[in-house]
Protein backbone atom coordinates (compact mmCIF):
# COMPACT_ATOMS: atom_id res chain seq x y z
CA UNK A 1 0.00 0.00 0.00
CA UNK A 2 2.74 2.42 1.01
CA UNK A 3 4.86 1.32 -1.90
CA UNK A 4 1.94 1.80 -4.27
CA UNK A 5 1.10 5.27 -2.95
CA UNK A 6 4.76 6.16 -2.98
CA UNK A 7 5.05 5.19 -6.62
CA UNK A 8 1.91 7.10 -7.50
CA UNK A 9 3.16 10.15 -5.65
CA UNK A 10 6.55 9.95 -7.32
CA UNK A 11 4.90 9.86 -10.72
CA UNK A 12 2.65 12.74 -9.76
CA UNK A 13 5.58 14.80 -8.55
CA UNK A 14 7.40 14.18 -11.78
CA UNK A 15 4.38 14.98 -13.86
CA UNK A 16 3.34 18.00 -11.87
CA UNK A 17 6.65 19.79 -11.94
CA UNK A 18 9.55 18.25 -10.08
CA UNK A 19 11.99 16.95 -12.66
CA UNK A 20 10.29 18.82 -15.44
CA UNK A 21 9.94 22.17 -13.75
CA UNK A 22 12.88 23.79 -15.50
CA UNK A 23 11.75 22.67 -18.96
CA UNK A 24 8.58 24.73 -18.31
CA UNK A 25 6.38 22.83 -20.72
CA UNK A 26 6.25 19.34 -22.11
CA UNK A 27 6.64 19.13 -25.86
CA UNK A 28 4.24 17.19 -28.07
CA UNK A 29 6.83 14.45 -28.81
CA UNK A 30 7.32 14.02 -25.04
CA UNK A 31 3.59 14.05 -24.33
CA UNK A 32 3.00 11.43 -27.01
CA UNK A 33 5.73 9.28 -25.49
CA UNK A 34 4.33 9.58 -21.95
CA UNK A 35 0.77 8.78 -23.05
CA UNK A 36 1.88 5.81 -25.12
CA UNK A 37 4.12 4.52 -22.32
CA UNK A 38 1.27 4.80 -19.83
CA UNK A 39 -0.81 2.60 -22.13
CA UNK A 40 1.94 0.04 -22.62
CA UNK A 41 2.33 -0.21 -18.84
CA UNK A 42 -1.34 -0.93 -18.30
CA UNK A 43 -1.37 -3.52 -21.08
CA UNK A 44 1.58 -5.32 -19.48
CA UNK A 45 -0.15 -5.27 -16.09
CA UNK A 46 -3.37 -6.57 -17.66
CA UNK A 47 -1.57 -9.38 -19.47
CA UNK A 48 -0.03 -10.46 -16.20
CA UNK A 49 -3.50 -10.36 -14.63
CA UNK A 50 -5.04 -12.36 -17.45
CA UNK A 51 -2.73 -15.25 -16.58
CA UNK A 52 -2.64 -14.81 -12.78
CA UNK A 53 -6.09 -13.58 -11.76
CA UNK A 54 -8.57 -16.06 -10.35
CA UNK A 55 -11.71 -13.93 -10.02
CA UNK A 56 -13.72 -13.83 -13.25
CA UNK A 57 -14.55 -10.11 -12.95
CA UNK A 58 -10.87 -9.33 -12.50
CA UNK A 59 -10.00 -11.43 -15.55
CA UNK A 60 -12.72 -9.66 -17.58
CA UNK A 61 -11.47 -6.27 -16.38
CA UNK A 62 -7.93 -7.19 -17.44
CA UNK A 63 -9.21 -8.21 -20.89
CA UNK A 64 -11.03 -4.85 -21.12
CA UNK A 65 -7.79 -3.03 -20.30
CA UNK A 66 -5.84 -4.86 -23.00
CA UNK A 67 -8.56 -4.23 -25.60
CA UNK A 68 -9.02 -0.53 -24.81
CA UNK A 69 -5.41 0.48 -24.25
CA UNK A 70 -4.33 -1.32 -27.41
CA UNK A 71 -7.05 0.52 -29.33
CA UNK A 72 -6.00 3.90 -27.91
CA UNK A 73 -2.31 3.25 -28.51
CA UNK A 74 -3.06 2.17 -32.08
CA UNK A 75 -4.75 5.54 -32.60
CA UNK A 76 -1.81 7.28 -30.98
CA UNK A 77 0.65 5.55 -33.32
CA UNK A 78 -1.45 6.45 -36.34
CA UNK A 79 -1.61 10.04 -35.19
CA UNK A 80 2.11 10.50 -34.56
CA UNK A 81 2.77 8.94 -37.98
CA UNK A 82 0.30 11.31 -39.62
CA UNK A 83 1.73 14.32 -37.79
CA UNK A 84 5.25 13.13 -38.45
CA UNK A 85 6.05 13.41 -34.77
CA UNK A 86 8.69 11.16 -33.29
CA UNK A 87 7.77 10.29 -29.68
CA UNK A 88 10.61 11.36 -27.46
CA UNK A 89 11.70 9.46 -24.37
CA UNK A 90 11.93 11.60 -21.25
CA UNK A 91 12.30 11.44 -17.48
CA UNK A 92 8.58 11.04 -16.83
CA UNK A 93 8.31 8.08 -19.22
CA UNK A 94 11.42 6.54 -17.69
CA UNK A 95 10.09 6.98 -14.14
CA UNK A 96 6.72 5.51 -15.12
CA UNK A 97 8.37 2.48 -16.73
CA UNK A 98 10.65 1.89 -13.77
CA UNK A 99 7.77 2.01 -11.28
CA UNK A 100 5.71 -0.26 -13.50
CA UNK A 101 8.50 -2.83 -13.71
CA UNK A 102 8.79 -2.82 -9.91
CA UNK A 103 5.04 -3.19 -9.55
CA UNK A 104 4.94 -6.06 -12.04
CA UNK A 105 7.64 -7.87 -10.04
CA UNK A 106 5.82 -7.18 -6.76
CA UNK A 107 2.49 -8.45 -8.09
CA UNK A 108 4.26 -11.41 -9.67
CA UNK A 109 4.97 -12.74 -6.18
CA UNK A 110 1.30 -12.77 -5.23
CA UNK A 111 -1.28 -15.39 -6.05
CA UNK A 112 -5.01 -16.07 -5.86
CA UNK A 113 -7.23 -13.56 -4.11
CA UNK A 114 -4.22 -11.59 -2.84
CA UNK A 115 -3.10 -11.01 -6.43
CA UNK A 116 -6.60 -10.04 -7.56
CA UNK A 117 -6.94 -7.45 -4.81
CA UNK A 118 -3.49 -5.98 -5.30
CA UNK A 119 -3.87 -5.80 -9.09
CA UNK A 120 -7.24 -4.06 -8.94
CA UNK A 121 -6.12 -1.68 -6.18
CA UNK A 122 -3.12 -0.74 -8.29
CA UNK A 123 -5.36 -0.23 -11.33
CA UNK A 124 -7.46 2.23 -9.34
CA UNK A 125 -4.36 4.10 -8.14
CA UNK A 126 -2.64 3.98 -11.53
CA UNK A 127 -5.63 5.29 -13.48
CA UNK A 128 -6.09 8.04 -10.88
CA UNK A 129 -2.46 9.10 -11.37
CA UNK A 130 -2.59 8.97 -15.16
CA UNK A 131 -5.96 10.72 -15.35
CA UNK A 132 -4.78 13.48 -13.09
CA UNK A 133 -1.61 13.88 -15.17
CA UNK A 134 -3.68 14.00 -18.36
CA UNK A 135 -6.02 16.59 -16.92
CA UNK A 136 -3.50 18.91 -15.31
CA UNK A 137 -0.34 18.39 -17.39
CA UNK A 138 -0.57 16.54 -20.66
CA UNK A 139 -3.79 17.96 -22.13
CA UNK A 140 -3.04 21.61 -21.21
CA UNK A 141 0.54 21.26 -22.52
CA UNK A 142 -0.32 19.65 -25.85
CA UNK A 143 0.06 22.09 -28.75
CA UNK A 144 -1.33 20.07 -31.62
CA UNK A 145 -5.14 20.07 -31.69
CA UNK A 146 -5.42 16.45 -32.84
CA UNK A 147 -3.07 15.26 -30.13
CA UNK A 148 -5.06 17.25 -27.57
CA UNK A 149 -8.28 15.66 -28.83
CA UNK A 150 -6.89 12.15 -28.61
CA UNK A 151 -5.67 12.83 -25.07
CA UNK A 152 -9.14 14.11 -24.15
CA UNK A 153 -10.71 10.98 -25.62
CA UNK A 154 -8.18 8.93 -23.68
CA UNK A 155 -9.08 10.74 -20.48
CA UNK A 156 -12.78 9.91 -20.93
CA UNK A 157 -11.92 6.27 -21.55
CA UNK A 158 -9.51 6.05 -18.61
CA UNK A 159 -11.96 7.76 -16.25
CA UNK A 160 -14.33 4.95 -17.19
CA UNK A 161 -11.56 2.46 -16.37
CA UNK A 162 -10.97 4.10 -13.01
CA UNK A 163 -14.65 3.77 -12.10
CA UNK A 164 -14.75 0.23 -13.44
CA UNK A 165 -11.69 -0.67 -11.37
CA UNK A 166 -13.25 0.91 -8.28
CA UNK A 167 -16.39 -1.12 -8.87
CA UNK A 168 -14.43 -4.37 -9.24
CA UNK A 169 -12.40 -3.49 -6.12
CA UNK A 170 -15.60 -2.93 -4.12
CA UNK A 171 -16.97 -6.30 -5.29
CA UNK A 172 -13.82 -8.08 -4.11
CA UNK A 173 -14.23 -6.90 -0.53
CA UNK B 1 -68.33 4.63 -64.98
CA UNK B 2 -66.76 7.15 -62.65
CA UNK B 3 -67.10 4.93 -59.60
CA UNK B 4 -65.44 2.13 -61.57
CA UNK B 5 -62.47 4.40 -62.23
CA UNK B 6 -62.10 5.27 -58.57
CA UNK B 7 -62.11 1.71 -57.31
CA UNK B 8 -58.38 1.00 -57.80
CA UNK B 9 -57.54 4.23 -56.02
CA UNK B 10 -59.71 3.27 -53.07
CA UNK B 11 -58.05 -0.12 -52.94
CA UNK B 12 -54.63 1.51 -53.10
CA UNK B 13 -55.53 3.89 -50.28
CA UNK B 14 -56.75 1.03 -48.13
CA UNK B 15 -53.57 -0.91 -48.75
CA UNK B 16 -51.57 2.17 -47.95
CA UNK B 17 -53.51 2.75 -44.78
CA UNK B 18 -52.88 -0.76 -43.54
CA UNK B 19 -49.27 -0.87 -44.74
CA UNK B 20 -48.10 2.24 -42.89
CA UNK B 21 -48.62 1.09 -39.29
CA UNK B 22 -47.13 -2.31 -40.12
CA UNK B 23 -43.95 -0.74 -41.47
CA UNK B 24 -41.08 -1.28 -39.06
CA UNK B 25 -38.97 1.68 -38.03
CA UNK B 26 -35.23 1.90 -37.59
CA UNK B 27 -34.15 3.56 -34.38
CA UNK B 28 -30.65 4.89 -34.21
CA UNK B 29 -28.76 4.95 -30.91
CA UNK B 30 -25.31 6.51 -30.80
CA UNK B 31 -22.40 5.44 -28.61
CA UNK B 32 -19.85 8.21 -28.43
CA UNK B 33 -17.22 8.98 -25.81
CA UNK B 34 -18.59 6.09 -23.77
CA UNK B 35 -22.05 7.61 -23.59
CA UNK B 36 -25.21 6.00 -25.02
CA UNK B 37 -27.71 8.45 -26.46
CA UNK B 38 -30.54 8.44 -26.16
CA UNK B 39 -30.10 6.62 -22.88
CA UNK B 40 -33.81 5.81 -22.92
CA UNK B 41 -35.35 4.83 -26.26
CA UNK B 42 -38.78 3.53 -27.22
CA UNK B 43 -39.52 1.05 -29.99
CA UNK B 44 -41.95 -1.62 -31.09
CA UNK B 45 -41.57 -5.30 -31.75
CA UNK B 46 -40.38 -5.62 -35.37
CA UNK B 47 -38.42 -2.36 -35.26
CA UNK B 48 -34.72 -2.37 -35.91
CA UNK B 49 -32.30 -0.87 -33.43
CA UNK B 50 -29.18 0.51 -35.03
CA UNK B 51 -26.31 1.13 -32.64
CA UNK B 52 -23.73 3.47 -34.09
CA UNK B 53 -20.37 3.21 -32.35
CA UNK B 54 -18.41 6.42 -32.97
CA UNK B 55 -15.67 5.46 -30.53
CA UNK B 56 -12.27 3.94 -31.26
CA UNK B 57 -13.20 1.17 -28.81
CA UNK B 58 -15.42 -1.86 -29.17
CA UNK B 59 -18.72 -1.70 -27.30
CA UNK B 60 -21.55 -4.12 -26.64
CA UNK B 61 -25.26 -3.69 -26.11
CA UNK B 62 -25.96 -6.42 -23.60
CA UNK B 63 -29.43 -6.92 -22.17
CA UNK B 64 -29.49 -7.54 -18.44
CA UNK B 65 -32.31 -10.04 -18.93
CA UNK B 66 -30.27 -11.96 -21.51
CA UNK B 67 -32.50 -11.05 -24.49
CA UNK B 68 -29.63 -9.78 -26.62
CA UNK B 69 -25.88 -9.31 -26.63
CA UNK B 70 -24.70 -7.30 -29.62
CA UNK B 71 -21.06 -6.38 -30.20
CA UNK B 72 -20.40 -3.13 -32.03
CA UNK B 73 -16.79 -2.89 -33.29
CA UNK B 74 -15.01 0.48 -33.25
CA UNK B 75 -16.39 3.00 -35.76
CA UNK B 76 -19.06 0.56 -36.89
CA UNK B 77 -22.79 0.01 -36.72
CA UNK B 78 -24.66 -3.07 -35.56
CA UNK B 79 -28.36 -3.77 -35.84
CA UNK B 80 -30.90 -5.85 -34.01
CA UNK B 81 -34.52 -6.59 -34.91
CA UNK B 82 -36.67 -6.52 -31.78
CA UNK B 83 -38.62 -9.73 -31.25
CA UNK B 84 -40.02 -9.38 -27.74
CA UNK B 85 -41.87 -6.63 -25.92
CA UNK B 86 -40.82 -5.31 -22.55
CA UNK B 87 -38.62 -2.79 -20.79
CA UNK B 88 -35.05 -3.90 -21.26
CA UNK B 89 -32.06 -2.44 -19.45
CA UNK B 90 -28.81 -2.94 -21.30
CA UNK B 91 -25.17 -2.00 -20.84
CA UNK B 92 -21.74 -2.38 -22.39
CA UNK B 93 -19.92 -5.43 -21.04
CA UNK B 94 -16.56 -3.79 -21.73
CA UNK B 95 -17.53 -0.46 -20.15
CA UNK B 96 -20.14 -1.20 -17.50
CA UNK B 97 -20.68 2.51 -16.92
CA UNK B 98 -22.45 2.69 -20.26
CA UNK B 99 -26.08 2.00 -19.41
CA UNK B 100 -29.33 2.52 -21.30
CA UNK B 101 -32.89 1.27 -21.57
CA UNK B 102 -35.21 0.22 -24.35
CA UNK B 103 -38.98 0.34 -23.89
CA UNK B 104 -40.30 -2.16 -26.42
CA UNK B 105 -44.03 -2.01 -27.10
CA UNK B 106 -45.83 -5.09 -28.55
Amino acid sequence: MFIRCGAALAAMTLLSGGALAESAKLTDPQIAHIAYTAGVIDIAAAKQAETKASNKDVKAFAADMVRDHEAVNKQALELVKKLNVKPEDNDTSKALSKQAADKLAELGKLNGAAFDKAYVANEVAYHKTVNSALETQLIPSASNAELKDLLKTGLKIFQGHEQHAEHVAAELK
Amino acid sequence: MQTGDLRPIVVALMLGATAVPAHAATIQIVMENLVVSPAAASAKVGDTIEWVNKDILAHTATARNGDFDVTIPPKQTATLVLKKAGDVAYYCRFHPNMKATLAIAP
